[in-house]
């Protein structure tokens, strides 16, 4: 009867996308780093760090011109939004806002970082993509970070009248909160 | 006794009367997520609930008589499930479709679903499963038809008191 | 009858005659209209909208913070709960993104069962999208073709895991169970069938006046709007955005099959519509390849950290034992790292983002829902129409409740 042992490490490859596009992210990196000098806070690679594409840092008054330099640049063209999400680490920096771009055309993923305080608020990405719209108003639910010139920043998953941010680390899994009344439409947002 | 005692005829007034409901159920699909796909397949033809006499779906609250609450309710829905109820016409029958309504299934300690509809309305029959076959959903049609003909509902009991 | 006296009438602008009839309009949450619980407020002038806003959260179940409470081999159970219609493809890219970050490589006859199911998955949610879109604009028999195919390709399902809509069946490293004999040669079967039906399908719906003048330069988005709103899937490629990512970012074995990708170029409902059942035969004709390569062989990885062990070891010796309790009662430990694995799912791009700290929960676990993004672009679609145009391209993009509320 052979023993089974749950503990043997296997290095982990993350398919095949280094050796494919290994080169084109080290100089797209180098590009960056280049144009936004110190802007560019950190880049990690996926061979040395585990992750399946390169995470790059971006200080959190630049993102916005990062990305949209990112989306029209014809040596990036990363034009899609694949996915706009944040983590919560429970240290200060605490939050993590994650911009995982893809790009229609080389057919490459990249992802982007951005580190923020507690207190601190994030640059909307409407201006790049509009599509970013309900991502942040869901990051806004669920986390409560705020984005500035934001034009509808409401909850978006819970209802309006609903008490605290339930993805953080800090709020139970079980706080219930019940309600009586429905929720109301809003004609004021119909305006314009 | 058939001694034409008025007794007599209310009961067999009130019999009739349930035999005709318990075959002529128009039902409203509260439909959320995958119970609802599934109550599309009992509606659709091979399962076919129009044997059993409940094919004429209603969206309409006011003009059904059984909400069929299919799928997961969480407390943004659970006002709402309540205002439907209540603007339905008595008498009116409720089934629980799938765990998700019945108990809240896997999701119940969690900080957004409604642990089971009966917390907010009055449930006749729960259907089990996650979520039920379509035989399963017809099984529990058939259980509450036979509480309707024994009187045995919720808004029966309500109309007797 | 003299013409001035009535000029001032006849020249009016068809839009004054509404002028003071603006009324706002709730639809939903449950609306036969809204498939799913959904709601939309518009403003209509008339019965032209103006304006509209959507709104969800109804069915939302706390998927993403279950998948920071819960191990990764019980989250395997809340992934198919998400696109209810087409399960079969969230169960595998969830198996996939583990097995990235862990490193597992998985059999061969595993990646093939797992592809002819992601296929028949496929199937049945372009099936169910437009056979309820065309309910929603009033060809009701067309539904019930749709929907007879549909029934047998869930017994053929049903054979494989137990359980017809949410199947749960793959495992991390595998798959719950052994497809039974013979169930290829019943699938090719079942293909062979739906080839004909969906023939007649297109023969019974695509040509019909009906159909062509509801549809056709209605609910249109364009190629630029695509990008901007982060559309994926069939309905990007009904725009003119041509990308795949089976073809373009090929996982499992998809780089082995033959397929092509259809796309128009108009982005109306007509164009989406075309690019569903064209895809359905293209999967119907993956399904095929796949399921004559299916050959016999182990469905479980040789790694022992996922490996649910065997019962007979289970039964019979206390290593056995003590494996299995810890294996499903603390879990297995994800080393730390991070991956976003997608796949081209029933509706576009579908993903899940996991960070791992190196325990056997989860520290984030995000899904990409693409209907999230559909659904966010549809007050731009909908816009200048009428309500019941607003109801077949609501139809048209297919928006899954599950999905969007997560």
């Amino acid at each position: 009867m052979e023993i089974t042992d749950i503990r043997n490490y296997v290095p982990t490859t993350f398919g095949d996308w280094v050796p494919k596009f290994g080169e084109l992210w080290k100089a797209q990196i180098s590009t960056l780093r280049h144009r936004f000098g110190d802007d560019i806070l950190e880049a990690r690679m996926p061979p040395e760090y585990p992750t399946d594409v390169p995470i790059i840092y971006v200080k959190k008054e630049s993102i916005l011109n990062v990305l949209s330099f990112m989306k029209t640049d014809s040596a990036f063209e990363y034009n899609f939004l694949s996915d706009l999400t944040a983590t919560d680490e429970s240290v200060e920096p605490r939050f993590e806002l994650v911009y995982n771009l893809f790009s229609t055309t080389k057919l490459v993923r990249i992802r982007l970082k951005v580190r923020l305080r507690d207190d601190e608020e994030a640059a909307t990405a409407m201006a790049v993509w509009p599509g970013a719209n309900w991502a942040e108003r869901e990051i806004f639910d669920m986390f409560g970070i705020k984005f500035a010139g934001h034009p509808d920043l409401r909850r978006i998953l819970m209802d309006i009248r609903y008490v605290g941010h339930p993805l953080r680390k800090d709020f139970p899994l079980k706080a219930y909160q019940i309600f009586t009344e429905p929720e109301l439409a809003d004609p004021a947002l119909l305006d314009g | 006794m058939r001694d034409g005692s008025t007794g007599f005829l209310t009961t067999r007034l009130e019999q009739f009367i349930s035999w005709g409901r318990k075959n002529a159920l128009w039902p409203l699909p509260f439909g959320t997520s995958c119970c609802g796909i599934e109550m599309m397949s009992t509606l659709a033809a091979d399962y076919d609930i129009s044997r059993f006499g409940a094919e004429v779906v209603r969206f309409s609250p006011r003009q059904s008589d059984l909400l069929i609450v299919a799928g997961i309710v969480n407390l943004k829905m659970a006002p709402v499930l309540r205002m439907i109820y209540d603007q339905m016409s008595d008498p009116k029958w409720v089934i629980s479709m799938g765990s998700c309504a019945s108990s809240g299934n896997g999701l119940f300690d969690s900080y957004c679903v409604l642990k089971g509809i009966d917390t907010v309305i009055p449930v006749d029959v729960y259907v089990p499963g996650c979520p039920p076959n379509p035989e399963n959903l017809l099984h529990g049609l058939l259980g509450l038809q036979e509480k309707i003909s024994r009187g045995d509902t919720h808004a029966q009991r309500r109309q007797r008191a | 009858m003299s013409d001035t006296k009535y000029k001032s009438v006849l020249n009016r602008d068809p839009d004054d005659l509404w002028e003071d009839s603006r009324a706002i309009v709730n639809i939903g949450p449950i609306h036969p209209a809204m498939h799913g619980a959904f709601r939309l407020v518009a403003k209509l002038n008339g019965e032209t909208i103006e304006n509209s806003y959507g709104e969800f959260g109804y069915t939302h179940r706390a998927k993403e913070k279950m998948g920071e409470n819960r191990t990764y081999h019980q989250y395997i159970v809340y992934t198919d709960r998400m696109n209810y219609v087409s399960a079969m493809i969230n169960n595998t890219v969830y198996a996939m993104a583990v097995e990235r970050l862990m490193g597992i490589e998985v059999p061969e006859r595993t990646i093939w069962i797992r592809m002819v199911c992601s296929e028949m998955a496929r199937v049945i949610d372009h099936l169910v999208c437009v056979g309820i879109n065309a309910v929603d604009i009033g060809a009701f028999s067309y539904f019930l073709y749709g929907f007879h195919e549909r029934e047998e390709a869930y017994t053929l399902i049903e054979r494989l895991c137990g359980s017809r809509l949410t199947t749960s069946f793959t495992r991390i490293g595998g798959l719950m169970a052994d497809a039974p004999e013979g169930w290829e040669k019943d699938v090719k079967a079942w293909v062979k069938r739906t080839r004909k039906t969906i023939d007649e399908m297109d023969r019974l719906l695509t040509m019909n006046r009906i159909w062509q003048k509801r549809t056709i330069g209605v609910g249109v988005i364009t190629k630029e709007q695509c990008i901007e709103y982060g559309f994926s899937g069939p309905n990007a490629r009904g725009s003119g955005l041509d990308v795949d990512l089976r073809r373009d970012q090929p996982c499992m074995f998809y780089k082995d099959v033959e397929f092509d990708v259809p796309y128009a170029k108009e982005g109306d409902i007509f164009s989406r519509y075309l690019v569903r059942i064209e895809e359905i035969r293209q999967s119907l004709n993956i399904i095929t390849q796949c399921a004559d390569r299916i050959k016999p062989g182990p469905i479980w990885c040789e790694d022992k950290r996922v490996r649910i062990p065997d019962k007979d070891v289970v039964y019979n010796t206390m290593e056995g034992m003590i494996h299995h309790f810890k294996f499903f009662m603390t879990g297995f430990e994800v080393p730390a790292g991070e991956t976003y694995t997608q796949f081209e799912a029933a509706n576009g791009e579908f993903g899940f983002y996991i960070v791992s700290k190196g325990s056997s929960k989860a520290h984030r676990m995000r899904v990409r829902g693409p209907s999230f993004w559909h659904f966010q672009a549809l007050p731009l679609m909908v816009r200048g129409l009428k309500v019941a145009d607003m109801v077949a391209t609501f139809g048209s993009i297919n928006v899954i409740a599950g999905e969007i509320d997560r």
